[in-house]
């Protein structure tokens, strides 16, 4: 059996999720199993995960289980584990599953492989599964060779589809150990898309001159619904907050579309970009790195090429 | 408080990633190494920072050959007091972080700390491994903390915000940007580092449960197809029918 740990946010389950229970469904395919999901705390809606592939949702309703302490989470998982008698645990890679993935592993002495972005596959008994290493400039294929396994799968890796009928959801009765951290406060921005999960970003870099003109790239994502990224040194410069700092020392993306604004191009910047699989490039220099990654050029000063590609947006907005 | 520093050799960021052996290893030939970002930046420098506000003492490990020793001086030349390498090759993560745990327990270090992660595997699990291992918590991704006692207080990042925890040592925590300012180490740094103790201890038997088998590099992009940029109604198009990205 194949268990998969689904997050909430604020009770509610975010695309991620559904993601998460069709790869799981995938992979327990690939090794002749079924794939359920663990709910934990408070959330609506967890029958939904069976559309996405979830044969059966668990869910320890214990609102303790609110607030996040990796010690207490990954006892109440293992021990979810063991009641559903499923040797795979698959996490989402993100900020709660990568404070997870490694505690898992050494609890339920499994062989783990953090940010997987395909399907295991298993030949002759053989469990392998692909990762990106080098910051996004290689792929390296893991074998794990123990019975219990655990994954994280990486955002955006796969689009969910809608495979079966909504799940039964079973309440799960576990011991939820005291939580050694106090959260205190926790504060996301509103509206935006966080840039992990972004499948639109606009990204822009020291070619912008400096922070007050950030208002064109503002209104190119508004207009679109993107995410707004930037370079390092604009990060570092304070012109952006840092984290809209994506590169190789920054957050990795892999949205489905990456505006590249006055940005050169620099290995570090490509590493934590290069998987996005459409990236268009917007540069006065025809000569600059970032063009031989692109798959749309535009040779131009971005203060003319922005403002028309804002209205061009709109004008196929209102058409579409 | 006895603060334990974890460092990483890494590939220097620029170095040209190809693999050897029919793709089974990474090719090191010409390839330059450093101490990972986020251990040297973040991780390393808050330490020290705790142990100059607080005092004690900040010891770095790092699991490796004895050809890691030069990333070690350099910690040491940035501020650490002592050192010690786990000598061994560093074969998986669940590998690496039994020897740290193995070590940090011996020693009853207060607060074990680490980047986010490395630059060249990106598996950000050492930490959580280390903190199950030690039965201890663990905060990934700290951008700020503050000790008061042996009461942390540490912002921590998450998808789209952050989080404030407070936690008690002995605890793990993972760094990330915003922890602390890099710090370039001086001659007189470098003069004493050679002089502070780097002490060489053995392996403890652990197993590799999961290890990369093969390797490949991503699929060379095809020419960038240029678009006017008078005319950026094309651009547009090409994103909706040809790219289908919007
Ligand atoms: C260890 C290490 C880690 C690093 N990690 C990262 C990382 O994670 N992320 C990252 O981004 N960088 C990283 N860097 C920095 C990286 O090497 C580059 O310095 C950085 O990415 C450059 O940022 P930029 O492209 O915004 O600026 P620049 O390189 O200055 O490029 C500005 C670009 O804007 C163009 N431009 C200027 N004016 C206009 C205009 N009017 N219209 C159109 N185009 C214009 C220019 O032609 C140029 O191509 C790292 C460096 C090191 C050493």
């Amino acid at each position: 059996m194949v268990l998969i740990f689904a997050e909430t946010q604020k009770g509610k389950f975010k695309k991620a999720a559904y993601e998460l229970a069709y790869y799981g469904y995938q992979t327990a395919q690939a090794l002749g199993t079924e794939c359920a999901a663990l709910v934990l705390g408070t959330a609506e809606g967890a029958e939904e995960l069976g559309k996405y592939g979830a044969s059966k949702v668990y869910h320890v309703t214990d609102t303790a289980l609110d607030t996040f302490d990796s010690q207490a989470y990954t006892k109440v998982i293992a021990a979810a584990a063991e009641k559903a008698g499923a040797n795979v645990v698959i996490v989402g890679h993100t900020s709660t599953g990568k404070s997870l993935l490694g505690r898992l592993a050494v609890r339920m002495n499994a062989g783990s492989v953090p940010a997987v972005n395909a399907i295991p596959t298993v030949e002759g008994g053989t469990f392998k599964v692909r990762k990106p290493v080098f910051s996004g400039k290689a792929f390296a294929d893991y074998e794990v060779k123990s019975e219990n396994k655990v994954l994280s799968l990486m955002g955006n890796s796969l689009q969910p589809q809608e495979v079966g009928e909504p799940a039964s959801v079973e309440a799960l009765d576990v011991e939820v150990p005291a939580a050694q951290v106090t959260v205190k406060e926790v504060k996301r921005m509103e509206g935006r898309t966080p840039l992990p999960e972004a499948e639109l970003v606009v990204s822009a870099g020291r070619g912008m001159k400096g922070p007050e003109n950030w208002g064109i790239i503002e209104e190119l994502a508004e207009t679109m619904g993107a995410t707004t990224a930037c370079s390092r040194p604009v990060a570092d410069a304070d012109w952006r907050p840092h984290h809209e700092h994506v590169g190789q020392t920054g957050v990795a993306i892999r949205p489905n579309l990456y505006f590249a604004i006055g940005i050169s191009g620099a290995i570090q910047h490509l590493a934590g970009v290069n998987s996005s699989k459409t990236i268009v490039v917007i540069n006065k220099d025809p000569e600059a790195p970032f063009f031989k990654a692109a798959d749309y050029g535009v040779v131009g000063d971005l203060f003319d090429v922005v403002p028309r590609l804002n209205e061009a947006m709109k004008k196929f907005k209102a058409e579409n | 408080m006895k603060l334990l520093v974890c460092v990483s050799k890494t590939p220097e960021t620029t170095a040209k990633i190809a693999f050897t052996e029919g793709n089974t290893q990474f090719d090191t030939s010409g390839v330059q190494f450093i101490m990972n970002p986020y251990d040297e930046w973040y991780a390393l420098v808050r330490a020290l920072e705790l142990k100059e506000a607080n005092g004690g003492s900040v010891t770095l490990i790092n699991v490796g050959p004895a050809a890691n020793d030069t990333v070690i001086r350099k910690g040491l030349a940035i501020g650490a007091d002592e050192a010690v390498r786990v000598d061994t090759e560093p074969s998986s993560a669940l590998f690496v972080a039994k020897q740290i745990a193995a070590y940090a327990k011996k020693e009853a270090f207060d607060v074990v700390f680490l980047g986010k992660e490395t630059i060249d595997y990106n598996g950000s699990e050492v930490g959580a491994m280390v903190a199950e291992l030690l039965d201890v918590p663990f905060i990934s991704y700290a951008s700020h903390m503050e000790m008061d006692g042996d009461t942390a207080t540490v912002t921590r990042d998450i998808e789209g915000g952050n989080e404030v925890v407070e936690v008690k040592a002995p605890f793990v925590v993972s760094a990330a940007k915003g922890l602390a300012e890099q710090r370039i180490p001086n001659m007189r740094g470098i003069m004493m580092a050679k002089r502070k103790p780097l002490k060489v201890e053995p392996a403890v038997e652990a197993e590799d449960l999961s290890v990369a088998v093969h390797y490949e590099l991503p699929p060379e992009k095809g020419d960038v197809k240029l678009v006017d940029p008078e005319n950026m109604d094309e651009l547009v198009r090409l994103l909706h029918e040809e790219a289908k990205a919007i």
